[in-house]
């Protein structure tokens, strides 16, 4: 198990992804890609990455972030696309096969990273997601959600949570933030009968960098989703998306669990889980909320909610680990 | 020497090409009329007689995803489509060649959009003719093989992808005598892939696909036109090459009794061959009649169809286009109207538009079309729609 000092060595270290981006300050998304290229180990790493807050703050040409190869080609195919690269590498590792390329690669093992926020993964790439995770390559999908398309000014996504008010799904007199519970992609994702899949948050980034750790040596498609709270958007106070997330996990909003070949483990269990209003009242997305007795109602729904999925969750544990 | 003569489809055709290219990676997704090229590349693939990595993906979109990232990694990379496939895939499509990779696509012309519709015309490539992709457009089962070998070789001299062009059903069904190259003449005129740069070189990491503004943007798209203004030479270069092995022509556009004629159709693809069988039964009747087959479509040879134009004693065309540009006119029509906006004296040219849907074209139709041209009945001010009926 890495230390909280040592895994903090390792991301100042790191190049990957080096600083100076465009990012907004105290945005989510830098410590969560660094801290999985962190747990790469010895391997070169490939990365590509969907259309989205990421690629633009990264690369305005002729300026680029990465340290590692990298490539964006559209918001919806960040999975097959490295699909594509890798399979040009599988190409290349075959007997038969000669080149002045094979040449460079034949000493290195390389890995293929997929960074996408949530609407590139659970709206527009989901079927591209879909497909790669299916035909079994061997990837690693991280989608950093911030239950929105914040790139383009917070419009709602399937991942925008019950309640939440977006600009495509504002409070107003009639209707009073989105009306819908969020996707659950791990399920969607499990349902491709992958070898791993796990959610993890960025304010536990010894849990994110254990379990990406542990996937760079799992041959196959894997999938980390990872909560990004976007500080543009959610509008909290500067300096607290690590409190907000760390909230999220506390209330049970957003549990950190992994599930190895079908097997559910969480990897934290709050022994009085913090009641939800907390989390929300720190953002402005939730404030609509607190103003009226509908809101409250509102309320009440996304914590009957969260309890009703926090015992699935539990009896998934306890069933898949008789 | 060094050939053998087999009966295929235009599709299988492109499918014995694509097993001598043998690709890196190929990418496919089944559509109608294109299916059977990647049935049969399958069938290689099943058997062992490529080294491909063969991707069955999910949609259109993602085997032009998958291709993208497979040359970008340094490989050569292949797909094929038609139609509906091509139309969704269309955003991918762009991003090929923005980001300047030479991938070969085999695209079997069929009708794109509402009523759906199965059968051959041009709308499916015409609606993404201007996206810089070079299409070059194949009349016999033949064309659609050495086509593929040289659209490979082209499009890595050039650093653009090419979309090689055959007809629905008409081509990609009906069986020919293909003469196919001997294995080692094709390799060896396909040569090794040096590709530019590769994601797999980690050592030298690159970022392909950044964010360009109003700062960058512009010149980049200035390159790609560069590098597309020598593709006329090139094509013309390589298809020498691969002429000295073939012993076929690889010109630009082809002239079939032109130099004499009274009367001229400009037409691409299998309707050429039936113009063709038209021309020489006119001309046993001392009818002076002739083509030029549209080839290489994009870039458009303006240029050189100017001045092959100017030469002719014929002022006299007809432009038949398999495809409607609505709202405008249409799409080989008005390329051919600036090409002759060179000329010193202007031809007389009517405007064609034949066989949307799979509609047949008859040899008496096209024979019309010649006498028409002949006996001065040309409307200029109005399209004419052969084989409708009103």
């Amino acid at each position: 198990m890495i230390t909280i000092k040592d895994l903090a060595l390792k991301i100042k270290n790191q190049e990957s992804l080096i600083s100076g981006g465009r990012w907004c300050a105290g945005c989510s998304f830098p410590p969560i890609i660094r801290t999985v290229l962190a747990a790469k180990g010895d391997n070169d790493v490939i990365v590509t990455n969907a259309t989205g807050c990421l690629e633009v703050t990264s690369t305005i040409y002729p300026y680029n972030a990465w340290g590692i190869p990298y490539m964006h080609n559209a918001f919806e195919n960040s999975a097959p696309t490295l699909n594509g690269i890798e399979e040009a590498y599988n190409y290349l590792k075959k007997d038969n096969v000669k080149s002045e390329l094979k040449d460079k690669i034949k000493n290195k093992n390389i890995k293929f990273v997929a960074f996408s926020g949530d609407g590139g993964t659970y709206d527009i790439g989901l079927q591209a997601l879909s497909g790669a995770m299916e035909r079994g390559h061997d990837f690693l999908y991280v989608c950093y959600d911030n239950g929105a398309y914040m790139n383009t000014g917070n419009q709602r996504s399937s991942a925008t949570p019950f309640g939440a008010s977006s600009s495509t799904s504002p409070d107003g007199k009639v209707h009073h933030g989105k009306e819908e519970q969020r996707k659950d992609l791990i399920k969607i994702a499990l349902a491709h009968n992958i070898k791993y899949v796990a959610q993890a948050s960025v304010y536990n980034l010894v849990d994110l960098y254990n379990k990406a750790e542990k996937v760079f040596a799992i041959n196959g498609p894997k999938l980390i989703l990872v909560f990004s709270p976007c500080i543009a958007n959610w509008q909290f106070q500067e300096g607290e998306a690590i409190s907000v997330a760390k909230l999220a996990t506390e209330t049970n909003f957003w549990p950190l669990f992994e599930v190895e070949n079908g097997k559910y483990k969480i990897n934290f269990k709050p022994a009085e889980r913090k009641p939800i209003e907390e989390f929300l009242k720190m953002q402005n997305r939730f404030r609509h909320l607190f103003k009226d007795k509908e809101g409250r109602e509102i309320i009440k729904k996304i914590q009957e909610n969260i309890d009703i999925e926090w015992q699935k969750l539990l009896d998934l544990e306890n069933f898949t680990n008789k | 020497m060094g050939k053998k003569m087999l009966a295929l489809t235009g599709a299988h055709a492109v499918a014995e090409a694509m097993r001598q290219i043998n690709p890196g990676v190929v990418s496919i997704f089944p559509i109608t009329p294109q299916t059977p090229i990647v049935e049969k590349f399958s069938e290689f693939y099943a058997n062992g007689l490529v080294d491909t990595e063969l991707i069955r993906a999910e949609s259109e979109h993602s085997a032009m995803s998958i291709a993208i990232g497979a040359e970008a990694a340094g490989v050569r990379a292949m797909t094929a489509t038609s139609s509906q496939g091509l139309a969704f895939m269309w955003e991918v499509v762009s991003t090929a060649v923005g980001l300047r990779l030479p991938i070969v696509m085999s695209v079997v012309n069929r009708y794109v959009g509402a009523p759906i519709n199965i059968h051959c015309d041009h709308s499916d490539s015409m609606y993404c003719r201007d996206l810089g992709w070079i299409q070059i457009f194949c009349e016999t089962n033949q064309e659609c093989y050495e086509n593929t070998l040289l659209a490979v070789r082209l499009a890595e001299k050039v650093n653009l992808p090419v979309m090689v062009l055959q007809d629905g059903f008409i081509t990609s069904h009906c069986v020919e005598n293909v003469e196919i190259l001997e294995d080692k003449l094709a390799k060896d005129f396909l040569g090794e892939y040096k590709p530019k740069f590769s994601l797999l070189d980690t050592d030298k990491p690159v970022a392909i696909g950044p964010i360009e503004l109003q700062d960058y943007l512009f010149e980049t798209q200035y390159q790609a036109v560069e590098s597309s203004m020598q593709v006329i030479y090139e094509y013309s270069k390589i298809g020498k090459e691969l002429s000295s092995i073939t012993n076929n022509k690889y010109d630009i556009f082809e002239s079939y009794e032109l130099d004499d004629a009274d009367a001229v159709i400009i037409v691409s693809s299998s309707t050429a061959g039936t113009v063709k069988s038209v021309i020489d039964r006119m001309r046993k009747e001392n009818k002076k009649v002739g083509l030029l087959k549209i080839k290489l479509y994009r870039p458009f040879p303006y240029k050189e169809i100017a001045e092959a134009l100017n030469k002719l004693n014929s002022k006299h065309f007809a432009v038949m286009d398999r495809a409607i540009s609505k709202g405008a006119l249409p799409p080989l029509y008005t390329d051919i109207l600036s090409s002759c906006f060179m000329l010193s004296k202007r031809p007389k040219i009517q405007s064609i538009v034949f066989g949307l849907g799979g509609r047949e074209i008859t040899e008496k139709e096209i024979e019309n079309i010649f006498n028409n041209l002949l006996n001065n009945k040309i409307n200029e001010n109005e399209i004419e729609y052969v084989g409708l009926r009103k």
